[in-house]
């Protein structure tokens, strides 16, 4: 039969404690799956060896996308479907109005850019207006750090204090 | 592991404050009850809101007649408060993505508030546009609809067009880039709520963050990321506003100056106002420790800096009418600063070129009255420099049976004073229900700039 996991929570009141920490329970060979912190810390990826993010390139095909709209929308509009000659500037071609253009396509492609890219973060992290929060302690967003471990369920009291030893002020299952 | 700053740089976060007590003193004014000072000024600006909303629907319902405008001055206070909005908030946007890029730290006391102030102005200036169309319900036809006029199309060549897609790309953007960075600032609210109301409406606000180190991580390249595109943003927003003028044939308007002289003026009036709302801020919520005298004088810096290149760009547009040989040219020029609108000019020339020029004084700098006053003449002067380019450049027609003077109606004063009522309202609001300091940011320099850290010992081993 398969042994069944066991999570167990680390918190922590210093950003450099929990890194040696993760560090010292990696060595001993404890999965250290997630870290819970009021701030951003430089090195918490790597540290969990999570991979980078690839919203930037989601950022770069929606900026593209937006582009291409732009242009084919001003061809669509001014060029292809209704030409119009005001004040002495006609649209014969989509090359020759581009300079007049650039401002429009900049602008979309900004708009789907940051707007893509902002949706997708707030989808792919489960952020919407609703969602419950999962809190640990009540302090993780003030000034404490959650610790989450995995391992299995006989080794429980191994893996508390594990965590005890490196300088964990509290543990949580 | 968080770096060892040399003693030299100066300290960003006085007052030897822990993790902690940043939480305490940002959420402070939300968990408490405002202050008699709080009431009077809110009091003050709704009183000055709902005049808008009175002044607005006597024009909307009346028509553009109630106002001063005329056939050959057919915009004038309109435009320049909509410019003048949408300039103050540029600086929003500089603080929360140019120095991001930067990497400016001392950015991270004051950009919650200027990003604040931006949304808040950037709503003011589209009143503006939306009021002098005289006709709102047809607001949509600047917007590329397919409609039953015949196949006709907006105008892509047209720069109020561009315009229409400028300013909605910059506020929106602007929006998502300062709620996004409230989300975490929001959990830290919900997580400490002890009503229930309070834990209700920032559980909503929050999006159910919480900051797992995934989380954490796309956020800080969220955050790169949109300052990155932002910051070609800003500088396109202003020069597109520039080209409403500078694409037309109005000697005084038609000039290339226009795109980088609007965006220095934009930055130049937008630190002002924050100079403005933040010294108050500052003192009445109790936040001197984290909006230091050193980012007073950042700031004053800046406006140094904003208002020379304000001031040679001045004087080039003199120069280069003089150099053209335009008759026309020179004459509106000549006629901005001899003719009848003269002390607008030299108003204008004083606040904006004289003024900042007290700044290469340290001592001004770091005086607070100092600061604020000349803030306040600053916001003047921008304000005369728009109204200037405006009605100066048009009451002298080509033809001389068309020159008119302008002068506003009581209903266009109206609409500024409320306009001015309506941002800070909602200034009051935000200070009075967000966290005002972007404290989650703040938290990751404490062990680098805070004082604290300077005295040293505190994390001697790392």
């Amino acid at each position: 039969m398969a042994a069944t996991k066991k999570t167990v929570y680390g918190i922590y009141n210093d950003e450099e404690i929990l890194l040696k920490a993760i560090g010292n329970l990696k060595g001993k060979g404890i999965k250290c799956v997630d870290a819970i912190s009021p701030f951003p810390i430089h090195g918490l990826d790597q540290a969990l060896g999570l991979e980078r993010t690839r919203i930037s390139i989601a950022c770069f095909l929606y900026g593209a996308t937006g582009t291409c709209l732009a242009l084919l929308m001003m061809w669509y509009m001014n060029i292809w479907d209704w030409p119009m000659d005001i004040g002495g500037k006609p649209s014969f071609a989509l090359f020759k109005n581009m300079p007049a253009f650039i401002p429009v396509t900049f602008e979309f492609t900004v708009l789907c850019a940051a707007h893509g890219m902002v949706i997708t973060f707030y989808l792919r992290s489960k952020l919407l207006p609703g969602v419950e929060p999962h809190v640990i302690h009540h302090r993780q967003a003030d000034d404490h750090f959650v610790l989450t471990i995995e391992g299995k369920e006989e080794n429980a009291a191994a893996m508390k204090s594990a965590l005890k030893e490196t300088g964990a002020v509290e543990i949580k299952e | 592991m968080s770096h060892v700053e040399s003693a030299l740089r100066p300290t960003l976060i006085e007052g030897d404050r822990t993790y902690h007590d940043i939480t305490e003193d940002v959420c402070r004014p939300i968990e408490s009850k405002p202050n008699k000072w709080w009431w009077i000024a809110f009091i003050v600006s709704a009183a000055a809101f709902l005049w808008w909303i009175i002044v607005v629907g006597y024009t909307v319902g009346t028509g553009l007649g109630v106002w001063g405008l005329n056939k050959t001055v057919g915009w004038a206070w309109d435009i320049t408060n909509f410019v003048w909005w949408v300039g103050i908030g540029h600086a929003g946007t500089l603080i929360s993505a140019i120095l991001l890029l930067f990497r400016q730290k001392w950015r991270l006391s004051i950009n919650r508030s200027a990003e604040a102030m931006t949304i808040f102005a950037v709503i003011c200036a589209a009143s503006f546009i939306v009021s002098h169309m005289g006709r709102p319900w047809v607001a949509y036809w600047p917007l590329p609809l397919a409609n039953q006029f015949g196949s006709l199309w907006v105008n892509f060549n047209s720069p109020l067009v561009w315009d229409v897609f400028a300013i909605s790309t910059y506020f929106s953007v602007s929006l998502v880039f300062w709620y996004t960075g409230l989300i975490p600032d929001f959990a830290v609210v919900r997580d400490r709520a002890k009503t229930k109301a309070r834990k209700f409406w920032y559980t909503i606000l929050s999006f159910g963050w919480v900051g797992t180190a995934k989380n954490w991580q796309r956020f800080e390249e969220v955050s790169l990321v949109l300052a990155g595109i932002s910051t070609p943003l800003v500088l396109s927003v202003h020069s597109v506003v520039s080209m409403d003028f500078a694409t037309s044939v109005i000697p005084g308007w038609h000039t290339t100056i226009f795109p980088p002289y609007f965006v220095a003026g934009a930055i130049f009036s937008g630190f002002a106002m924050v100079q403005t709302l933040l010294i108050i801020t500052r003192k009445v919520l109790n936040l001197e420790n984290y909006i230091t005298m050193y980012h007073i004088d950042m700031m004053n810096r800046i406006i140094l800096l904003t208002g020379s290149i304000v001031g040679v760009a001045y004087l080039t547009e003199f120069f280069i009418a003089w150099y053209s040989g335009v008759e026309y040219e020179q004459y509106a020029f000549i006629n901005r600063a001899t003719g009848p609108y003269w002390w607008a000019y030299w108003s204008m020339m004083t606040c904006n070129v004289i003024s900042p020029q007290l700044f290469w004084s340290a001592k001004l700098r770091t005086n607070l009255f100092a600061t604020f006053f000349l803030s306040i003449i600053v916001n003047i002067g921008m304000w005369f420099e728009r109204f200037v380019i405006i009605v100066t450049s048009l009451h002298r027609d080509y033809v001389p049976s068309s020159w008119t003077m302008y002068s506003p109606t009581w209903v266009e004063m109206g609409i500024f004073i409320g306009s001015l009522g309506l941002f800070f309202t909602c200034f009051l609001l935000f200070a009075r229900f967000f966290p005002v300091i972007a404290m989650s940011e703040l938290k990751t320099i404490i062990k680098s700039s805070s004082s604290q850290a300077k005295k040293g010992g505190h994390h001697g081993s790392h």
